[in-house]
């Protein structure tokens, strides 16, 4: 084998590569994950999705893959299609498990080496945007992540959080994470901003409001936007439908959207 | 279970694996020749400087989820101030979340420092006999990120135990972060001699979490922790202005009520969704004192009380003394 190809890895024809990160866990970065690669297909583009959540991959339910068989091709992993276009692929680690099961004892530098050849180890082929699902926190994982992709491409990173001081106080740290490691910071998304109740249209802030906004110009981060708390949203997560094909006239489709072209007026003119 | 020396290199396969000793990974490692000679592996003696150490703590409950962000930390902070409204009880919170503390903002302690004193680091109280004891107390700034290995965030966990000076100890409450990892198996491990009582599981109804929290079940069973039952979260939210429940985390399986039947585990119960809790918990405020007569506060005290029931029932056929 060439040894120059195989530097330069599965990543080759890979056009952007963004992280989903959260200092705080269930914020919904899964199912904003999803959501923006659903957005992005939808706009036309390739996308791929990585789950590198070692314990609780969620993404496989929320495209509704389940645990398929993966197969090895020369140049890695072949991912799995969530389409017959071919549109929108998925590789998660969990796939690569026996038993899934195993991984809840492992300890860090583990999980470290295995994600560390994994994230270079899929075959993804043509793709404009690859999507990385975290788990919560800044752990080994994640900087392994980061150590692995950067040598081959990674243009930064989209943090989620949702809009309560415990949350934003733990997405604050995760700035200073990714200032330390230099890891460009695309984007702020405030999830979970207040509620809608389909009963009488009463505007509930659950989990407060604002939060995220006065965090990005706090720490001087692009804010792109809040997603509401939708109850649509949780249940098409659930069952593993497509809320943006399901739901194109809701606001939290808008709020989505505006999100997703944020990112890319962000990366395609850079 | 494995155990990485904290003084091991990156992709140390544990000291108790089949490969210690011989992995690649174990090239110049200061501990290859112990592992590589199959001796018996020696277990840590701070496990048995930890028990001396426990001999004060009468319950230690462990508060768990494979999810992130179903309500562990603001749990276990009503967890601590219903069992400290009893003021014969002494109680204390141990934060193992090394990157993400939660608990000093939740008790309203954010910017304290803890103190060196004679016997150890002394934990910050919030009440005469609720003491609490995090990283976010050793952290400069709130920009300050902990970016830790395995290893260091270990031997933190350790000092924790070790080092603080607790004090005589009704509850000792340990709020974990989200997920399965070192830090969980540090405590398990650490406190493996002095015992653990159980862990409170706590889920949210969709799913997507109950997922999560049945690999966490399964990580209780093989490091042989008991459970002492698992808590619904955010069950449903009830609109202050027309009164209607929305699911808005739906449990489309059945929720924790029907995994619970299923794995035959004890429910303890479910906390709706309310807002005037998180705002409490942003304020630093015990919701239970400042909302005695919401619907929450009243699941809370049912849930504390089993727990309570459960403790002293363990004590009884443990032959500690309560
Ligand atoms: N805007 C929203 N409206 C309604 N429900 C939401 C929204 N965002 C996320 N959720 C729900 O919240 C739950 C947590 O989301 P998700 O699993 O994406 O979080 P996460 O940050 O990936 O969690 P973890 O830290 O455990 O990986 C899911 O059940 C999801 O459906
Ligand atoms: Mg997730
Ligand atoms: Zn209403």
């Amino acid at each position: 084998m060439d040894l120059s190809d195989a530097d330069q890895g599965s990543l080759a024809e890979v056009k952007h590569v963004i992280l989903v990160l959260s200092g705080k866990g269930g914020v919904g970065k899964s199912t904003m994950t999803t959501e923006i690669a659903l957005a992005l297909r939808h706009a036309g583009k390739k996308v791929g999705i990585l789950d590198v959540d070692l314990c609780g991959p969620s993404i496989p339910r929320m495209l509704c893959v389940g645990r398929p068989e993966v197969h090895q091709c020369d140049s890695g992993w072949v991912p799995v299609y969530v389409d017959s276009s071919k549109s929108l692929a998925l590789m998660s680690i969990g796939f690569l498990l026996e038993n899934p099961d195993d991984a809840v004892v492992w300890r860090g530098p583990k999980k470290t080496a295995l994600i560390g050849q994994f994230v270079s180890d899929v075959a993804w082929g043509e793709l404009d945007y690859l999507l990385v699902d975290t788990p919560p926190g800044t752990s080994d994982e994640h900087l392994s992540v980061v150590e692995n992709l950067r040598k081959h491409k990674l243009d930064g990173a989209i943090l989620v959080t949702t809009p309560q001081a415990v949350s934003t106080g733990d997405v604050r740290r995760e700035i200073t994470f990714c200032k330390k490691i230099g890891l460009r910071i695309l984007g702020l998304v405030e999830n979970m901003s207040g509620f809608v109740c389909p009963h009488c249209s009463e505007c509930s802030n659950i989990f407060s409001k604002g939060g995220g906004e006065d965090l990005a110009k706090l720490t001087g981060s692009p804010f792109l936007g809040c997603v509401p708390l939708d109850p649509q949203l949780s249940s098409s997560v659930e069952n593993g439908k497509d809320f943006i094909q399901a739901f194109p006239e809701s606001a939290t489709f808008a709020a989505i959207n505006n999100i997703v072209q944020a990112v890319m007026t962000s990366l395609e003119a850079s | 279970m494995s155990d990485v020396p904290s003084n091991a290199p990156e992709h140390c396969p544990g000291t108790a694996s089949e490969q210690a000793g011989k992995s690649s990974a174990c090239a110049g490692c200061p501990n290859q020749k112990i592992c590589a000679s199959g001796a018996p592996k020696a277990p840590d003696p701070a496990i048995e400087e930890i028990k001396e150490k426990m001999v004060t703590v009468k319950h230690k409950i462990l508060v768990l989820s494979g999810k992130g962000g179903v309500g562990k930390s603001t749990f276990s902070t009503q967890l601590a101030h219903g069992l400290a409204s009893d003021v014969s009880k002494e109680v204390a919170l141990l934060d193992v979340d090394i990157c993400g503390p939660s608990l000093p903002r939740m008790l309203g302690l954010e910017g304290e420092q803890v103190h060196q004193s004679g016997s150890g680091w002394s934990p910050v109280y919030v009440e005469d006999n609720l003491s609490v004891m995090s990283i976010g107390f050793l952290l400069s700034s709130p920009d300050d990120a902990v970016i830790w290995r395995g290893p260091k965030k270990n031997g933190m966990i350790k000092q924790f135990l070790r080092d603080v000076d607790w004090g005589e100890l009704d509850y000792l409450i340990v709020d974990t972060p989200p997920g399965t990892s070192d830090e969980h198996l540090s405590i398990v491990q650490y406190l493996s001699s002095a015992g653990i009582d159980g862990a409170v599981i706590i889920t949210t109804p969709q799913e997507v979490s109950l997922q999560d929290v049945r690999k966490e079940i399964r990580f209780c069973q093989k490091v042989k922790l008991p459970i002492i039952g698992v808590v619904e979260n955010m069950s449903g939210f009830v609109c202050p202005k027309c009164k209607n429940t929305s699911q808005i985390f739906p449990p489309t399986t059945g929720g924790a009520e029907k995994m619970c039947a299923d794995l035959s585990l004890p429910f303890l119960g479910r906390v709706p969704l309310d807002p005037r809790i998180g705002r409490s918990c942003d304020e630093g405020r015990s919701f239970l004192s400042q909302e005695p007569d919401s619907p929450a506060a009243a699941a809370y005290h049912r849930i504390i009380q089993s727990i309570k029931d459960y403790c002293s029932h363990r004590s009884r056929t443990h032959g500690n003394a309560d």
